[in-house]
């Protein structure tokens, strides 16, 4: 239904666009928005989308496309653990006040291959632009340790990903880009930017956000466990009583 | 089969965690103890926040302990009085183990407190239940200078205002099981563990309760002291995942019926020796955390 309101647009805004002398990204995404529900073990989310050149050609050399899916940001608090008298325990921190709860890239090319590293550190391309504001005023060393550290545990549980290839670009015109969530992933507004560049340029810039929430059951826990702490608490209570005495009386009267 | 735990936040396998709960609830059938011990380290290993694992492992000592209670109070096998006592001294403990877990997961040190105190009791309570077996067995001998055994613990008779058990049979200061029954609050908000494995041999060996009455006795501790620790849960960290409550309580009440079920057919002792034995390996497995290089170097917490 998406894919029929972009073409539709894309006919709408066809004579303005083809006037202009800058290419532009019609972006769409395959969900708006993401329902966790019970069933939920993660999802995969298309992001494609067309480049509209101005006169309707595509340039002679290849432009790049790098597709972001971000997520809402946080302010965390990152603690190392070390070994002191042969046990390892927490012994440094360092705060970090605009992580990212999610962030996934993808490319047509690797990034340092499309852009200098001035241009991706503006727009937050590559897992290691990324704009974490650390605060505390700690030494740079530590800083970057405390850094790689979390990109490193964000990385391995799914929530952290580069896919330097992970963009397909179909006639110059047509690109498509796969991004897989787990289903640790945070509830929120996510963003999807996407970037079009040219010759080390980013030439072209659009963004769209997708709701990624907790519905039916899975949203009435959560919300109860919030809001009516009490009732949760007692309604759980109530449940493991219950479960008890049920199993109890059923094995009782089979015996 | 996956299912997602909306407080926990993720998927788990929701067949492993019934199956997790039913081998834990024959434990819990077969010894009289919550089983918490095994059910929070298991939940962690897995991959569940160590809040969500202890206390949603809370609820599940509850369901686990309610069919033990109910056949030791028609045996008459419970001392109510004693349980009183003991149940207020875990309330609270519950209510001075939830500051004090605060205060610990303000400094970032909660995880080895958890992971020391888990090595530390568990070690301690196996390798005094291996002996015990080991000498039940046969298979060593009792130690032959045998001191004149007072039925009393030295410090327990010297404590003032006594107040007289009728079903324990007992006439000891009423502080005592208050003391016993603030620590294993404590510990059930600290670990998700019940505290049974501690109350029986501190009931028997500290107090001098005579055996018939100390299971059901613990239980019915266990029983309040889960339930209101659950609550305060619920009140506070938020973090009891009602989902894997259900799914552990699934597996573990059925569990805990054919666990009561084996108790007849198995020999106590070896039952006992096989008790001690998970013990002292959980407590291994928790030392070598300690010591090894853990996985994850950095975690991180949300401000």
């Amino acid at each position: 239904m998406s894919r029929v309101r972009t073409s539709l647009l894309l006919l709408a805004f066809a004579p303005l666009l083809i006037g202009a002398d800058k290419p532009v990204l019609v972006p769409d995404i395959s969900a708006r928005k993401v329902e966790i529900r019970y069933s939920f073990t993660g999802a995969q989310l298309l992001l494609f989308g067309a480049v509209v050149f101005p006169g309707g050609r595509p340039p002679s050399h290849p432009s790049d496309i790098v597709v972001v899916l971000r997520g809402p940001v946080q302010p965390i608090l990152v603690r190392e653990k070390q070994k002191i008298a042969g046990i390892w325990m927490n012994a440094d921190q360092d705060r970090f006040r605009s992580a990212p709860s999610f962030y996934s890239v993808a490319s047509s090319r690797p990034i340092p291959d499309l852009v200098d590293d001035r241009t991706a550190a503006i727009y937050e391309m590559g897992l290691h632009n990324l704009q974490l504001s650390p605060g505390g005023g700690a030494l740079p060393e530590k800083e970057r340790r405390f850094e790689a550290g979390l990109l490193d545990l964000r990385k391995r549980r799914g929530l952290f990903a580069e896919s330097p290839r992970g963009v397909e670009i179909s006639d110059s015109v047509l690109y498509r880009a796969t991004i897989s969530i787990p289903s640790q992933v945070p509830v929120g507004t996510y963003t999807a930017e996407t970037f079009l560049i040219d010759r080390g340029k980013v030439v072209a810039a659009a963004t769209r956000d997708i709701q990624i929430d907790k519905s039916g059951f899975e949203r009435f826990v959560a919300l109860a466990a919030r809001r009516h702490e009490g009732l949760y608490g007692l309604a759980a209570v109530l449940l493991s009583l219950g479960m008890g005495w049920a199993a109890a009386a059923f094995f009782r009267r089979r015996m | 089969m996956d299912i997602y735990l909306p407080i926990a936040g993720q998927s788990v396998n929701a067949l492993f965690m019934v199956l997790l709960g039913f081998l834990v609830g024959i434990l819990s059938g077969m010894f009289g103890v919550g089983g918490g011990f095994l059910t929070t380290p298991l939940l962690i290993f897995y991959g569940i926040p160590p809040t969500v694992a202890v206390a949603s492992a809370t609820t599940q000592i509850t369901g686990a302990s309610v069919s033990g209670v109910m056949s030791h109070m028609r045996r008459g096998g419970v001392d109510l009085k004693m349980g009183g006592v003991m149940i207020v001294g875990g309330l609270f403990g519950s209510l001075v183990g939830v500051i004090v877990f605060r205060l610990l997961q303000a400094t970032g040190q909660i995880d080895l407190v958890i992971g020391a105190l888990y090595v530390i009791i568990l070690a301690w309570i196996g390798g005094l239940m291996l002996k015990d077996a080991l000498v039940a067995l046969g298979y060593v001998k009792a130690p032959t200078t045998q001191k004149p055994t007072t039925r009393h613990n030295r410090w327990v008779a010297s404590l003032p205002l006594r107040w007289r058990f009728y079903s324990s049979g007992l006439y000891v200061s009423p502080l005592a099981p208050l003391a016993l029954g603030f620590v294993a609050g404590m510990l059930t908000v600290f670990l998700g563990i019940g505290g049974g494995f501690i109350l029986v041999p501190a009931m028997i060996y500290l107090l001098g309760m005579p055996a018939r009455i100390v299971i059901g006795t613990s239980l019915i501790m266990v029983l309040a002291v889960s339930a209101a620790t659950t609550m305060v849960h619920s009140l506070t960290t938020r973090s009891v995942d009602i989902v894997l409550a259900g799914l552990l309580l699934l597996g573990g009440v059925v569990g805990a019926q054919y666990g009561a079920m084996l108790t007849t057919r198995v020999k106590p002792d070896l039952m006992r020796l096989a008790l001690a034995i998970i013990i002292l390996l959980v407590a291994l497995r928790m030392a070598v955390g300690l010591a090894w290089r853990p996985d994850e170097v950095y975690s991180i917490e949300y401000l």
